[in-house]
């Protein structure tokens, strides 16, 4: 028998037999999380089943994360009824202010080797602790709340190997978003993403998560990683090292097919609308010197501390041009509080920005952000389909927060390699 | 029988759903006024039930949203036609009892009249006079989308109890 991918080996352990690719699975379920646009409907799902309890209380989160705070009062009466359900079955909230579900399940709950269920499509980004993470709809995770199991296909593994240095400027953001062009939003259908080689390697976690998180955009199930010194040194960070585990794929993994990138010769991205597949390099004719309006650093892709160390880089001592509005949404309150500490955030607000509170902000479209008829937008966040920020009349452009800094001084999308 | 009505490739659930109505939520039928409005105008107010949304390639890409399919199932829509689905949104409209459908929607055109036996493996197209046969769900699925869907095969079972494929 040959070895096993990443994805096998942690759906074996859960569901405590050998499974391989195109296996039916039970797995037991580590972490079941929703967020506050899909947990209503969750909820309303257990009353209908008739199972108001949690199998594991502890490891089930309720994150209000997407219109928090609310906006409307329809919005914050959902809060009220999440925080009402999870005080009768004993689950764990995260409340308004914390930050946005899958950075905040990074900093705190999500541990290699984890099967993690999240009513949200970012889920996958706790690949990148080494741990089997997908996003399901509400009435699979109801199930996986209450029952703490889910039954899942073994997906197939596509491998990309990766090597060479980035050069500077270049980002992992760059690399998903040329993975993307290469096989496009349907390329990695029911598939594992599992990333490995030398540049994954010496890739710090925060940069990792970022390859994770944008699984989903290529329809990947999962991005999982190996969980090794560099995924110890993050938990030893956030006072979590105990759970620490390695994980490695065997040598003679089965994988479906393998794609090799060397990222020396990779150049700054960008992702026209209207998908994240839509992708050329930042000096292409067609965004290098397009009118922004409004440049957008936050998400769950790239809005940590360190993105916003990288963009402050870029910022310190200049300017948001004129006619462009920045505005930036720290993913967590630790990325929050850290950008503060550091003095981060002044250098962004002498920049002219707009700094809004911890979550998903404009991202989905519900408030903090959205942009009029005609406006182009330079984002961080993941997707940029039609009406995805809120406005089906706007047009966003998705990059790097070194592209977005170099953007936002120039009123015009920008190569970060020509400035700072 | 019932009316097809064609959209082309990747239809995300933003276009479904929007982000825009998210106060909706909770209120489904309201949100359902809007369902797929960014894709076409007409879809919302002309759906009756019966009908058939007809997708291309990677039909209902992106979010986990289960309101995308539960909104198109909403007015009665019989089933979800595409070449290909995207993975959350398929297993959705399985949990949610919606039938949705791999098959070759090139040979179909917007206003056809359809019909479905989901037992046979089968779309017919009315107008044009022809059989598409598409193949059988995983058996894990099936079973879900005969008992109505996961709520109702867990109210049946009290578990997950799923044979193998
Ligand atoms: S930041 Fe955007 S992509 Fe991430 S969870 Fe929130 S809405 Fe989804």
């Amino acid at each position: 028998m040959p070895g096993q991918t990443l994805v096998e080996k942690i759906l074996s352990r859960a569901s405590g037999r050998d499974v391989r690719a195109g296996d039916i699975a039970i797995a037991q379920v580590d972490l079941a999380y929703v967020q506050d646009g899909t947990g209503p409907l969750t909820f309303r799902q257990m009353e209908k089943m008739g199972l108001v309890k949690a199998a594991n209380p502890t490891r089930s989160v309720v994150f209000i994360d997407h219109s928090a705070p609310p906006p409307r009062k329809e919005l914050a009466t959902d809060h009220v009824y999440l925080r009402e359900f999870a005080a009768r079955t004993g689950m764990v909230v995260s409340d308004v202010g914390e930050g946005v579900c899958h950075q905040v399940a990074f900093e705190k709950f999500v541990r290699p080797w984890d099967v993690a269920i999240g009513a949200d499509s970012h889920t996958v980004m706790g690949g990148a602790m080494g741990a089997f993470a997908t996003g399901m709809g509400s009435t699979d995770v109801a199930v996986a709340l209450a029952l703490g199991k889910t039954w899942l296909r073994v997906p197939e593994t596509m491998k990309f190997e990766v090597g060479g240095r980035f050069a500077k400027g270049v980002f992992a953001k760059d690399l998903i978003l040329r993975v993307l062009g290469d096989i496009k939003t349907d390329g990695a259908t029911y598939m594992a993403m599992e990333w490995g080689g030398p540049a994954i390697a010496a890739m710090p976690m925060t940069e990792r998560m970022v390859l994770s998180n944008m699984a989903i955009e290529a329809g990947g199930k999962c991005g999982p990683q190996p969980s090794d010194q560099e995924t110890k040194r993050y938990l030893r960070e956030h006072g979590r090292e105990a759970e620490w585990k390695e994980l490695r794929p065997d040598p003679d993994a089965g994988f479906e097919d393998e794609h090799p990138y060397d990222v020396s010769s990779l150049e700054p991205m960008v992702a026209r609308p209207p998908q994240e597949d839509n992708v050329v390099p930042v000096t292409d004719p067609s965004v290098k010197g397009l009118r922004i309006h409004q440049v957008y650093l936050g998400s769950c892709t790239n809005a940590r501390y360190e993105d916003i160390r990288v963009f402050c880089e870029y910022m310190k001592g200049e300017k948001v041009a004129k006619g462009t509005r920045l505005i930036v949404v720290p993913a967590s309150k630790e990325s929050y509080v850290r950008s503060m500490k550091e003095g981060l955030l002044e250098i962004l607000l002498d920049a002219g920005a707009t700094i809004n509170p911890p979550g998903c902000g404009a991202c989905p479209g519900v408030h903090l952000g959205i942009p009029g008829d005609g406006e182009n937008v330079l984002s961080t966040t993941n997707r940029n389909y039609v009406g995805r920020m809120g406005n089906p009349a706007a047009f966003t452009y998705l990059a790097s927060p070194a592209t977005a800094a170099a953007t936002a001084m120039h009123g015009v999308i920008a190569d970060p390699r020509e400035v700072g | 029988m019932g009316r097809a009505w064609k959209f082309g490739d990747n239809v995300s659930t933003d276009l479904i759903a929007p982000g825009r109505y998210y106060h909706l939520r909770s209120n489904l039928p309201e949100l359902a006024k809007h369902v797929l409005e960014d894709a076409r105008a007409d879809f919302a107010a002309g759906v009756k039930a019966g009908d058939f949304v007809v997708g291309g390639r990677n039909f209902g890409k992106g979010s986990s949203r289960e309101h995308a399919p539960v909104i198109i199932k909403l007015p009665g829509t019989r089933a979800v036609l595409a070449k290909s689905f995207a993975r959350i949104f398929y297993r959705n409209c399985i949990n949610i009892g919606l039938p949705a459908v791999v098959v070759d929607t090139d040979r179909i055109d917007e206003g056809d009249d359809l019909d479905i036996n989901l037992e046979a493996g089968v779309v017919t197209d009315r107008t044009k006079g022809i059989e598409l046969a598409f193949p059988p769900l995983p058996s894990v699925m099936a079973r879900i989308l005969e008992e109505g869907g996961l709520v109702e095969y867990i109210k049946n079972h009290g578990d997950l109890v799923l044979a193998g494929p």
